[in-house]
């Protein structure tokens, strides 16, 4: 990855793993939407960037034009081979209509507020034991020792695998986020491990069903038919990868943001009652997660000359910081009662752990500034960002103040 | 006044039942039902509001009673 050449202009050569762009693309998305608003880059194959709202909502809801079989961008193309439409490796996530709306349906009610709602003791006291883990340090590794061990515990008991397997978890994820850059076979190679955990799992489920959503997948039916096992295993990868991530960048961006902003942290400390908004402006402003689709077919859109198999990056992110949508988009507002956000997307790919990631979100941060309701930045120049697709703060030290 | 969701274009986003309990609630899948016939007071009104204001999909309507 280090020997890409640097980005001179992102309107014609995007690149969202360029340390500008990873650093802080704010600046650059503002750019973009002043000057184009949709940019193009050849890198990958060739893809756009729409940098509004406007653009972003209308790609993401129109399911005709843009296949999601693909959301993570990458060197390689699709072959029907490798990516069979529209299941799609990941389902519903790759999927397209119609298939998507059934294999959706089958796991929504596994997501619903009223199931997910039920962890939240589970989730408190995990928060707390991961806190008395780091008791009495004077400096709090934020990202290492907290948001990102909260996202794999839930997911890791709700697919019923063995609680020694955290770690495990966390490596499988960034083998398949993080490998971006690898060529196609590489990433095939790097999956290796992943699917053999999966198999291993999916074996141990068949011999003893319990009462979890490994089992649950494996009992599922569509038409009276029970699913293929590649189906499970793609669901399964999905929900790991979504749900670990995605959530630790949430987490560990909003203790970034209190950890400079100690009159948002005392507020929230004093006054809990603006949790709800705070979580919404925490999910607008630091929305972890950009998507991707490709073009279908050639065609000019948002009056652009697409091409078949051209990628989308689908800016959810940008979109929250568009002043078209967001009076004083650039401002954190703790208690922002208007917010239309689209952190958890738009359309029928909604996000289907948005409940589990707000509750997450919300519970982490209450715990947090419970136990520390004073802290900063230890170093500014130790804080490090994801490259990719997710975005989220990888090591944040923090100054615990009394 | 009266509250309505169109099921077509909610994608259970779950921010109207979170902001407004009272008046919304949800389905086996997550997506946001109205609570009830949806007929708002002046009191409810703002509420109801609000909750349309919040919603990404733009899926909430206020309608005049016929």
């Amino acid at each position: 990855m280090t020997d890409k050449p640097p980005v001179l202009d992102f309107a014609t050569d995007w690149d969202h793993t360029d340390p500008a762009w990873v650093n802080d693309p704010y600046p650059i998305w503002e750019d973009l939407r002043q000057r184009c608003p949709v940019a193009h880059t050849d890198r990958y194959g060739g893809g756009w960037f729409p940098a509004t709202h406007a653009g972003v909502s209308e790609i993401a809801k129109d399911t005709e034009h843009f296949t999601s079989r693909t959301v993570i961008i990458n060197e390689g193309r699709p072959t029907d081979e490798e990516l069979p439409a529209p299941i799609g490796v990941a389902p519903p996530i790759t999927s397209d209509p119609p298939f998507h709306a059934l294999a959706r349906k089958l796991i929504l009610p596994a997501f619903s507020p009223g199931v997910v709602n039920a962890l939240e003791p589970q989730i408190r006291e995990l928060c707390n034991r991961l806190l008395d883990d780091v008791i009495g340090e004077e400096v709090v590794n934020g990202s290492l020792s907290y948001a990102k061990l909260i996202p794999p515990g839930v997911i890791r008991e709700m697919l019923g695998f063995p609680a020694e397997d955290t770690e495990k978890f966390i490596e499988m994820v960034h083998i398949i986020t993080e490998a971006v850059d690898l060529p196609l076979e590489e990433r095939i190679e790097a999956f290796i491990p992943v699917e053999e955990y999966f198999v291993a799992q999916i074996e141990d489920h068949q011999d003893n069903p319990r009462d979890d959503l490994t089992s649950f997948l494996l009992d599922a039916e569509i038409d009276g038919q029970k699913l293929a096992l590649e189906h499970v295993f793609g669901t399964m990868v999905l929900i790991l990868v979504a749900g670990i991530d995605t959530t630790w960048g949430a987490i560990g961006a909003s203790l970034w943001h209190l950890a400079q902003n100690p009159e948002d942290l005392a507020r929230l400390v004093n006054e809990p009652e603006l949790m709800p908004t705070a979580v919404e402006e925490f999910l607008r402003f630091y929305a972890p997660v950009t998507m991707a689709r490709l073009v279908n077919a050639d065609m000019e859109y948002l009056g652009c000359p697409m091409k078949e198999y051209d990628w989308i990056l689908l800016g959810f992110p940008a979109a929250n910081r568009d002043p078209v949508v967001f009076k004083d988009a650039d401002k954190f507002i703790i208690d922002r009662a208007e917010n239309r956000h689209v952190a958890f997307g738009l359309g029928i790919h909604r996000c289907i752990g948005s409940n589990l990631a707000r509750l997450e979100l919300r519970v982490a941060i209450e715990e947090f500034i419970r136990r520390y309701p004073k802290f900063e930045l230890a170093n500014k120049k130790d804080v490090t960002w994801a490259q990719g697709q997710i975005r989220g703060p990888r090591n944040l030290p923090l100054r615990i103040l009394s | 006044m009266k509250v309505v969701i169109d099921g077509e274009l909610c994608q259970g986003q779950g921010r109207c039942f979170s902001i407004a309990p009272s008046l919304f609630g949800f389905d086996d899948l997550g997506d946001g039902v109205v609570l009830g016939d949806g007929t708002l007071t002046a009191e409810t009104l703002d509420l109801a509001r609000l909750a349309q204001a919040n919603c990404p999909e733009h899926a909430i309507f206020i309608e005049e009673s016929s």
